[in-house]
């Protein structure tokens, strides 16, 4: 197995497209690539019994959570044939429509890319200790579950 | 021997703590369980796995590592 050292998948706050722009576009160099892939996780404004979720606030058990981050990493480049592969996850307040979860996966063909992203994001939503409080608009809360 | 326990999300709110460090002389987890809820009542009835060392763990596991975590339903993405 190739090894990678478990890197800090975490972000304070949301995603910027800015950020993600320029992810895609450091990539430009890496000319064996002939397809990415890219998996953003939105915050939805969710309507529960009359309230509307203004905002998620992200608590993780972080140590754990990056090893688990890196577990599905290495378990990805062992099932699927990926130049490249990187994620980043928010810490703290999202508001809806921002986004709080970025994958993205590269490969020479297109069908691989296809079937590892849906691995990966489905392995992180079952297996990463990742918390989420659903902060509505009129300050109450509860907390989220992935179903 | 001495444990350090963590909570998160839904579990530090019942608790009103998010660490803490506890004297425990049994053996399983389950026992550490019931040590705890004796300690937060607010715990009892809720839904959550532990965590030994970063690794879930089940109810009669022992307790051989001293960072335990109490971790409720996973929210990520």
């Amino acid at each position: 197995m190739k090894t990678r050292k478990p890197k800090n998948v975490f972000k304070d706050g949301a995603i910027s497209s800015e950020f993600i722009g320029e992810s895609i576009a450091k990539h430009q160099s890496k000319t064996s690539i002939g397809a990415h892939n890219i998996f953003l996780g939105q915050v939805r404004a969710d309507e529960i019994d009359g309230k509307i979720i203004a905002a998620i606030e992200y608590t993780a058990y972080e140590d754990m959570a990056n090893a688990k981050f890196h577990e599905i990493r290495e378990a990805t480049f062992e099932k699927f044939n990926l130049t490249c592969m990187h994620i980043y996850h928010s810490l703290g307040m999202v508001k809806t429509g921002e986004i709080c979860l970025f994958v993205f996966v590269s490969s020479p063909r297109r069908k691989e890319v296809f079937k590892a992203l849906e691995y990966v994001v489905e392995e992180i939503k079952a297996n990463v200790p990742v918390f989420g409080k659903e902060l509505f608009e009129d300050a109450s809360h509860q907390w989220k579950v992935n179903t | 021997m001495q444990l350090n326990i963590k909570y998160y999300g839904l579990l530090a709110e019942a608790t009103n703590c998010n660490e803490e460090v506890i004297e425990f002389s049994k053996s399983s987890v389950s026992e550490l369980l019931d040590l705890l809820s004796e300690k937060h009542p607010n715990l009892k009835g809720k839904d959550f796995q532990v965590a030994q060392n970063q690794e879930i763990v089940s109810k009669d596991s022992i307790v051989n590592e001293s960072e335990i975590a109490l971790l409720p339903p996973f929210a990520g993405g």
